[in-house]
């Protein structure tokens, strides 16, 4: 082989091994991204059937119901227009509680609930998820309810406060 | 006073960190003998004011001066003294703090070997090292000065993140930034022999112990702060590709092929361009890495406060110094030509390979942390990637990658052939896959597919990197310190592969409901929850719970995992018990309770994990290993002359005698 072709050929190795690495990255990047929804988002028809995708919102105070002396638990997500009821059989991180932003990873059954597979708070109380923050805000923003809508604020707030590490 | 006092220290190593950069660069540009000899003693002096800035601060937190507004934020009177130590770096002000020390003590290091260095080369790397520490004294000056007062006074501080009150805080943070920011001495060197234009390969011998050394201490920070995570934070994993661990996940996985090659580089002076291309990415992503944490543009545990101003600056400081530095690779890269060709199964061919295989992991990776943020500024929708695109992504390149491992150490310099190791080398494989299948099969079961594979690559990479050693021992040879920092650290890569392979194929997770004296089995352990107790602690209030373990009726451990409580910010923090094992962890938090006299409990058992930072601890050693023995035989950087078969590891062959 001559140096050019030999050259040629690297570089041709290089390309297939970087393009077939490069189309699985991206295939199963589009089987697994998951997409944010809110409430409202939902309520408008937006998640597919069947569709993983990560629930935020605000956890409805006085909405935790505990099945006693099991881990199963229904709490409602709210973003001060739209509820949606969730259903959850793990335990649940130390920083969920009711009045407080909540993200949670799962799939909408046949009744409009949704079952959650994965709740997370990881951060401090005073931290909210800047997802959950924003649509928040928008919500707020767009509409005024008179006691929810100074939470929400405050909440939307508190997001661009505080942090954990 | 004395809080002042630190502040006008920090402003003083601003001016003598601008005063290394300008005489650094200006001085051999313009053939300034004497300006020169200003450059150490300024990076001197910057370490000296860097150091007190720091010392005062500490002694604002040990003095509980809550009119400090860091202090105020971070600390509290109730905190235990060594705690409010390490608050230092509890939140952002502090960490850019640690930063910007941790950067001086790196110049500090490279101006006690500066000797080895021509000059006017060393003045130049000095200075590129100057201008990143004006960068970030004038960013943290600026945006995120720890040493503003708070008026009037905090009565009492807001306490530390109970997350972060742990030993291990105390030292992960340091450790992980000393291999971060230690990529700035690569990318100093690599812009001055840019700056210069040198055709030699020299930089690539001067750049070597630097590089390993910082690689080395980014791989103990990584891995001690994905232990911490385990079993502070008891989630139960040891890596969730969350984006800050990514952040420090990509430079270490461009600083491994920065190493590998290197070593191509110095030896046989290929690769010249691409070794300083690497090494201007591996510094880059370090930035890119602190951009991310401290701009709280990703959603993120590590997230501190999101500071639009903070973000932008440090995004300013990105583009200009990523661009510049690319800027003049672009001018002077064509400048570093190589002439000498290689054999397919040669060395330089392995190394090559695992430089393509390594740095398109580390696209995976950065592909995947930045999407996120990029789909949100193009208004894609706010979207998450996980594991699910993580794991299968990142094992095409890496599986591949480390298949080759064992070849790449026996295969030789220019020559395509593997000559005498080729017995041994075939051997290793048939033991690696004899002990795969009985381990996979006989003692864990129910393996995935890859799972044999896994272990096989797994152990063929630790015998063949003892083919080696145990030759050298048979035939009384010495063994040099760079074959043995090889070989050790292949071994820790080994041993980390089996750690994965088998913890992530063989894990037991149970959440569940118990009510005292009910247990559930987890694998072949059964795990008792006996009741448990209400506790006080030093700043804070919790319950213990009590869970016994048994194997087929034999006890095993009895662990108290926690609920705590802590008084000040109210915060409710698990503290996950773990009895461990060389072979296997058993892990038991608590949940919360679920009423009915129950407690929702996580029991978890995972086998071989301390394997994966064992390994990557053992990698460490073997980086120090091979810069160690270098220095100890007198070679580091020592100039023209250099014998060139003596040093690199992998300069086995041409000393240990050819057939």
């Amino acid at each position: 082989m001559t140096p050019r072709r030999r050259r040629l050929f690297w570089v041709l190795g290089i390309l297939a091994g970087v393009s077939i690495a490069g189309g699985l990255a991206l295939r199963a990047f589009q089987q697994n991204v998951m997409f944010y929804f809110d409430p409202s988002r939902i309520a408008a028809g937006e998640v597919k059937p069947g569709q993983r995708f990560r629930l935020g919102g605000m956890v409805e105070q006085g909405s935790l119901q505990r099945t006693p002396g099991s881990l199963e638990v229904r709490f409602v997500v709210t973003d001060f227009k739209h509820n949606v009821s969730v259903r959850y059989a793990n335990v649940l991180p130390d920083l969920f509680r009711e009045g407080a932003g909540v993200v949670a990873h799962g799939r909408l059954d046949a009744s409009g609930t949704f079952v959650a597979d994965e709740v997370l708070a990881k951060h401090d109380e005073k931290y909210m998820p800047p997802e959950v923050a924003r649509s928040l805000r928008q919500n707020t923003a767009s509409s005024t309810p008179a006691q929810p809508g100074k939470t929400a604020a405050a909440a939307a707030a508190a997001a661009t406060s505080g942090g954990a590490r | 006073m004395v809080v002042e006092l630190g502040h006008y220290a920090l402003i003083l190593a601003l001016m003598l960190a601008a005063a290394q950069a300008f005489f650094g660069l200006a001085g051999p540009a313009l053939k300034r003998e004497r300006w020169l000899a200003v450059v150490p003693s300024a990076a001197c002096g910057q370490f000296v004011f860097v150091a007190l800035a720091v010392g005062v601060l500490v002694h604002a937190f040990v003095n509980n001066d809550f009119s400090v507004r860091y202090v105020a934020e971070t600390s509290n009177s109730v905190l235990p003294l060594f705690y409010r130590v390490t608050a230092l770096w509890g939140a952002h002000e502090g960490s850019m703090l640690l930063w910007i020390l941790v950067l001086s003590l790196w110049t500090m290091a490279l101006v006690a070997n500066m000797r080895h260095l021509p000059p006017s080369f060393a003045a130049r790397a000095l200075g590129v090292l100057g201008i990143i520490s004006c960068c970030f004294l004038l960013f943290t000056l600026a945006t995120s000065n720890p040493f503003v007062r708070l008026i009037p006074a905090a009565p009492d501080g807001n306490d530390l993140n109970p997350v972060l009150q742990d030993p291990a805080f105390a030292v992960h943070p340091p450790i992980l930034y000393m291999g971060y920011v230690g990529f700035s001495v690569s990318f100093a060197l690599a812009c001055a022999a840019m700056i210069e234009g040198r055709r030699d390969q020299l930089w690539a011998h001067w750049m070597r112990p630097w590089t390993v050394m910082a690689w080395a201490f980014l791989a103990c920070g990584i891995a001690l702060g994905s232990w911490w995570a385990y079993y502070e934070l008891g989630w139960g994993g040891f890596w969730f590709w969350d984006p800050v661990e990514n952040a420090s996940f990509m430079p270490w996985l461009v600083g491994t092929a920065l190493i590998h090659s290197l070593a191509v580089t110095d030896k046989r002076g290929l690769f010249k361009s691409w070794t300083l291309l690497l090494a201007v990415t591996a510094f880059s992503l370090s930035l890119l890495g602190t951009f991310l944490v401290r701009s709280g543009v990703l959603v993120s545990v590590h997230s501190f406060a999101a500071d639009p101003s903070r973000g932008i600056f440090i995004l300013v400081l990105l583009v200009l110094m990523i661009g510049g530095a690319l800027g003049l690779y672009a001018w002077r890269a064509p400048l570093m030509k190589s002439a000498a060709g290689f054999d397919f199964l040669s060395r330089e061919s392995f190394l090559l390979f695992n430089n393509i295989l390594l740095t398109i992991a580390a696209a995976v990776v950065f592909g995947g942390t930045l999407a996120p943020l990029i789909a949100d500024t193009l208004g894609l929708g706010t979207l998450s990637v996980g594991p699910p695109y993580f794991n299968p992504s990142f094992l095409v390149p890496i599986l591949p990658m480390l298949s080759l491992v064992a070849l790449g150490m026996h295969a030789r310099w220019r020559r395509g052939r593997l000559g005498e190791a080729r017995r041994p080398l075939l051997l290793a494989l048939g033991v690696s896959l004899v002990l795969a299948l009985a381990l996979s099969l006989g003692v864990y079961g129910h393996p995935f597919k890859l799972t044999p594979v896994g272990a096989t690559v797994g152990f063929w990479i630790i015998l063949s990197a003892l083919i080696d050693p145990v030759d050298r021992l048979r035939r009384r040879l010495s063994l040099p310190a760079s074959v043995a920092g090889m070989s050790i650290a292949h071994i820790g890569l080994g041993i980390f592969v089996l750690g994965i392979t088998f913890v992530q194929s063989n894990t037991i997770e149970r959440d569940i409901a118990l009510k005292p004296g009910e247990s559930a089995p987890v694998g072949a352990y059964r795990f008792r929850y006996d009741g448990g107790q209400d506790i006080v602690g030093p700043n804070y209030e919790g319950f213990r719970g009590k869970v016994s373990i048994t194997r087929n009726g034999e006890p095993v451990s009895v662990l108290y995992p926690e609920k705590r409580r802590y008084w000040v910010q109210g915060t409710v923090q698990t503290t996950a018990a773990i009895a461990p094992a060389f072979n296997r962890d058993l892990l038991a938090a608590l949940g919360e309770d679920v009423g009915a006299g129950a407690w929702s409990l996580r029991l978890q058992y995972r086998p071989l994990i301390r394997f994966v930072w064992v390994g990557a601890l053992i990698m460490a050693i073997g980086g120090v290993t091979a810069v160690v023995g270098r220095r100890q035989r007198g070679l580091v950087a020592s100039g023209v002359a250099l014998p060139l078969a003596t040093t690199a590891p992998g300069g086995i062959r041409e000393q240990g005698g050819a057939p």
